[in-house]
């Protein structure tokens, strides 16, 4: 059997076995790509996926809880104890709630974010966050202009 | 007085483009028409000719309205008051000017009309038929800031629309339509860097450079002239590799500078946009120099030709359509264009498939078996390596466009990109790179021989046995550094420096014989090191900021959490790695002097880009500003002051790492200070700090009584009252004839050094001003609050606030300058060939057509693919 494929590969050109190679590759590279590919999910689709032991990392798009005053609710971070841990709460599509810690710095203007997407994974009742896509609120929409009310030229 | 003369004359100028540019396309498609290549119809030439001259007259029209809108500071137009401010000095007035996307659509057609305009003067042969796709692209990226709606459908998005027609809901625009903003919302003070000046105009250079090769093929397969076309095209493919490549990496260089990832390669889809298309061209470069040594690839360098352009208009897409949402950091915001876009990508798309399918088989094929002792076959492959380097990226990259379609025909997907982008792409792009700098040693030096077994034996020998012996010593050294090199490191840096020096020895033989040989050589050198510093400078990056205290939380979560970061405290040594680092202060960026200042030398006042000095501001000897004076600030960046002492060497050094107020970006934003060593660079980066914007929360006074001479305790500082005396005219104060103030003179012993602290009492009219005392390295304010004559007792208030601190992120890059060495290298590489085919081209055009060649080989066979 052997024989017959190295004798049948031999007697092709170099030009089809370059393409041959070629396909074979571009198809592996396609399904790495997916393999690779996260995922949009939700917290309780998260949970499943940790409880199954697939610590694969996901995406959660959510916003965070506020208070009548606007304020963000279960924000922790405390960086004279240690900088490199913060803690937030974060309220997926589907309205579940879920402790996150980032073990990073809090980002900068965290507070000001509308919406917010976290990759990272369950572990234990945590959601571990290895990255923080903050969304803020739209240039165009919200900007005011400078002396607006001011005198008219 | 709202201006809307040069607006409209922006405008028409724009229709005048597009019409023209419409009038040049069919003209030249006419004036070529059934007209063997080299021949043309008269009067449809000149009509074509004049109506691409209008075309280039109305751009610079468009771009002069423009500019003068921004320059004069016209904020009754949008584009004006959206990307400009009064503060704006002049060279980054160029910048706003293609900061919005209708700006960068016109410096794209910009150069594509001096491109055009080149061709018309050097490649007149090919005048006509490469022109009809030149000029057929300028109508569409003409219709793209039209800013017309016929039948309801709105055409583009004029740059010079008023503010008034953008913002109709706003309630100020509608109490007064003829408002006019005082000052613009500003350049975003990221993009306020010199590489944002040169970078775009590189990058969309490049861009339009690969129009050039696409229309010479698109004129080939038109004119069934199927191998000509690559010689006047190859040498304009060289200078997009050379503009294109230099392009990316200067991105990279201004991301590695000003953003705060880490690095200079995030793997952006805006980033991979322009790779994408780079490698493809450089692959096709490689195809057209097959074709000119030995009539292969010439299919391939049709396709590749054409791949590269259409990937620059996918590339459009991507960025401008708005279709990446929440995949990019960076895009453009949506203008609502993607329909535009997806027409403008369709019809060239199909055009040019269809034109190459129905030629395909004419075009000539050679019959030739390459062995394994062809240069060609190797360089083939190499070409291979590159386009599936390109097409893993695609794939990935593509993944947001995946659900948008899905999303268009009603199936829900929910495929984000990888979480962890980096490993996903290095696990091919690394082998990309070991096959790239394999192939490039191989193949250089099969190229300049004859080969047979014995002959490449002899040749690869001395590069082989060089290489093994240079690696072998790397790798000691590596392991004499306590760092594992794993066996994928292993490959690459070996077959990197197989790269660099097979080629070398190539150049070092091409050189003897003719200097312009060498380009090829040069440019795989500079690839190959810039491998070498990737692998170097990302491989065996190392975070010297690891953080060992502060572990309160991490035992929920012991294993495999790296802890990157650490606080800081002002004026308080910290051992970090082997440094020993004290952050000292806040400064600011005063235009005019060489240093930053301290921002303790500075009174600021309620215009934000003005202070005052509150003592002399001086540099070694020279004094730039005495006390008093006013002077102009950046006030949007504040550089916080860190000193990094070597513990073996003693050597010190100090770095302004930034944080930047910046509303565009979300607020405030770090920008890395890199110390750059030969062999390593010291990046650190500002990861939080107490908001610069947000008032400092203050303890309760507390009130003391003092005589002079007292001694007391002021947060936990020992503070002694040396004198009550007058008050000097410092600034902020304005003392005026008549006044009585006097301050009280303490002294406080901090850290490292005393403070003199002078709050002030003032009477003036029989009413009492008290102007407080603040010293920020310790967090101390002191008033001076009453005075008792008759006791000589004098009230004091203190309060204290936490002490300063930031939280600081710093890694050590190895061997970087190998990246941005090997980048300059590859640009003179590519330089030197374009010097090259360039001669040849002009040769063969001084040598005119009378021998003409046919191109095919004697035996030309219809391979079946």
């Amino acid at each position: 059997m052997r024989r017959i494929c190295v004798f049948r590969l031999l007697h092709m050109k170099k030009s089809h076995i370059l393409a041959i190679a070629v396909i074979a590759l571009a198809i592996g590279i396609i399904m790495s790509a997916a393999g690779d590919a996260s995922v949009y999910v939700s917290f309780r689709e998260a949970k499943e996926r940790a409880s199954q032991g697939n610590l694969t990392k996901v995406h959660v798009v959510g916003r965070l809880p506020r208070d009548g005053q606007k304020q963000i609710l279960g924000l922790e971070y405390n960086p004279t104890l240690d900088p490199n841990y913060f803690a937030f709460t974060l309220v997926d599509t589907n309205r579940i709630a879920q402790r996150v810690v980032y073990f990073n710095p809090k980002p900068q203007d965290f507070d000001k974010s509308e919406q917010v997407v976290i990759t990272g994974a369950m572990r234990n009742d945590i959601f571990v966050a290895d990255k923080i896509l903050l969304k803020c609120p739209s240039k165009y929409v919200e900007k005011d202009i400078k002396g607006a009310t001011a005198s008219v030229n | 007085m709202l201006n809307t003369f040069i607006g409209d004359l922006g405008h028409l100028s724009v229709i005048v483009a597009f019409v023209a540019a419409t009038v040049a396309a069919y003209s030249y498609y006419m004036a070529a028409r059934n007209q063997p290549l080299g021949e043309t119809d008269a009067s449809w030439l000149r009509l074509a000719r004049g109506a691409f001259f209008l075309h280039g007259a109305a751009v610079l029209s468009i771009i002069t309205c423009l500019f003068t809108i921004i320059y004069t500071h016209r904020y009754e137009y949008y584009y004006a008051w959206s990307h400009s401010s009064n503060h704006l000095p002049v060279y980054y007035m160029i910048s706003c000017f293609w900061e919005g996307q209708e700006g960068s659509f016109l410096l794209w057609i910009f150069w594509q009309v001096c491109l055009g305009l080149a061709i018309m003067r050097f490649n007149k042969r090919w005048e006509a038929p490469v022109m009809t796709v030149f000029a057929g692209v300028q109508l569409f990226l003409t219709s793209m800031i039209m800013g017309v709606v016929l039948l309801n459908v709105k055409i583009g998005s004029s740059p010079f629309i008023l503010l008034r027609d953008f913002l109709t809901d706003a309630p100020f625009i509608q109490a007064n339509p003829n408002f006019i903003p005082k000052d613009g919302t500003g350049l975003n003070p990221l993009l306020q860097n010199y590489w944002m000046v040169i970078h775009p105009p590189t990058l969309f250079l490049g861009f339009a450079l690969t129009l050039v090769p696409f229309a010479f093929a698109i004129a080939g397969l038109w004119k069934k002239e199927f191998s000509k076309w690559i010689k006047p095209a190859l040498p304009w493919a060289l200078f997009g590799g050379l503009v294109l490549g230099v392009g990316i990496m200067m991105g990279a260089y201004w991301a590695y500078e000003t953003l705060n990832f880490g690095g200079y390669w995030n793997w952006d889809p805006v980033e991979n946009a322009v790779y994408i298309p780079w490698l493809v061209l450089v692959a096709s470069i490689h195809g057209m120099v097959l074709w000119q040594r030995s009539k292969t690839a010439l299919r391939t360098s049709f396709v590749l030709v054409i791949t590269t352009f259409l990937l620059v208009l996918y590339a459009t897409f991507l960025t401008r359509s708005g279709v990446l949402g929440n995949a990019s950091v960076h895009s453009f915001t949506d203008l609502g264009l993607s329909g535009q876009l997806i027409i403008y990508l369709a019809a060239f798309v199909v055009l040019a498939v269809a034109l190459l399918i129905v030629r395909w088989k004419e075009i000539p094929v050679s019959d030739k078996e390459l062995t394994t002792y062809n240069s060609e076959l190797w360089v083939f492959i190499g070409a291979t390596v590159l386009c599936l380097g390109a097409f893993q990226v695609l794939v990935t990259t593509s993944i947001p466009v995946y659900n948008a379609f899905l999303g268009f025909i009603g199936i829900k997907s929910n495929l984000a990109l990888p979480a962890d982008q980096i490993a996903h792409y290095t696990k091919i792009q690394l082998w990309m790179g070991v096959f790239v700098a394999l192939l490039s040693g191989i193949a250089q030096i099969m190229w300049w021989q004859k080969n047979d077994k014995e002959s490449l034996a002899n040749s690869l020998t001395v590069p082989g046995v060089l290489t093994l012996l240079g690696a072998a010593l790397v790798i000691l050294l590596v392991q004499y550094n306590k760092l594992q090199m794993g066996a994928v490191y292993i490959v690459l840096l070996t077959t990197a420096l197989f790269g660099v020096l097979a080629n070398l020895g190539m150049v070092l033989t091409l050189i003897k014989r003719k200097v312009s040989l060498s380009g090829g050589g040069v440019a795989h050198i500079g690839i190959a090191l810039m491998l070498l510093g990737i692998l170097a400078s990302a491989g065996y990056s190392n975070i010297i900021s690891k953080n060992s205290s502060g572990l309160v939380y991490s035992k929920e979560f012991p294993e495999d959490i790296n802890r990157d970061n650490v606080l800081l405290w002002r004026n308080e040594v910290a051992p970090m790695d082997g440094y020993d680092v004290s952050y000292t202060g806040q400064y600011f960026d005063v235009p005019g002097v060489p240093n930053y200042v301290n921002k303790e030398l500075l009174f600021r006042t309620d215009d934000e880009f003005k202070a005052l000095a509150r003592a002399e501001i001086k540099q070694g000897d020279k004094v730039y500003f005495k006390a008093g004076d006013t002077l102009e600030l950046r006030p949007e960046n504040t550089y916080y002051r860190v000193e990094y002492k070597d513990k073996k060497t003693g050597e010190t050094f100090t770095l302004f790492p930034r944080a930047q107020v910046n509303e565009e970006m979300g607020g405030l934003l770090a920008s890395p200070d890199i110390k750059k060593y030969a062999s390593h660079d010291i990046y650190s980066h500002i990861s939080s700090v107490p908001d610069p914007r947000k008032d400092k929360d203050w303890s309760e006074v507390k009130e003391h009584v003092l005589s002079v001479g007292d001694t007391i305790y002021l947060n936990d500082y020992f503070a002694v009252l040396r004198a009550i005396e007058p008050a000097h005219q410092t600034a902020g104060l304005n003392l005026q004839p008549g006044d009585l103030a006097i301050q009280g003179d303490f002294i406080v012993h901090g850290e490292k050094k005393q403070y003199h602290v002078h709050p002030v009492f003032v009477v003036r009219n029989k009413l009492i001003g008290r102007v407080a005392d603040e010293v920020e390295d310790l967090g101390l304010r002191v008033a001076f609050l009453n005075v008792d004559p008759t006791n000589k007792k004098f009230t004091f208030g203190v309060s204290t606030t936490q002490k300063d601190y930031i939280i600081l992120k710093a890694v050590e890059k190895p061997f970087i300058n190998l990246l941005w060495s090997g980048t300059l290298l590859m640009a003179v590489g590519f330089g030197m060939a374009l010097v090259k085919r360039r001669r040849e081209a002009s040769a063969s055009l001084t040598a005119p057509a009378t021998t003409p060649r046919k191109a095919q080989p004697a035996k030309v066979t219809r391979q079946v693919a």
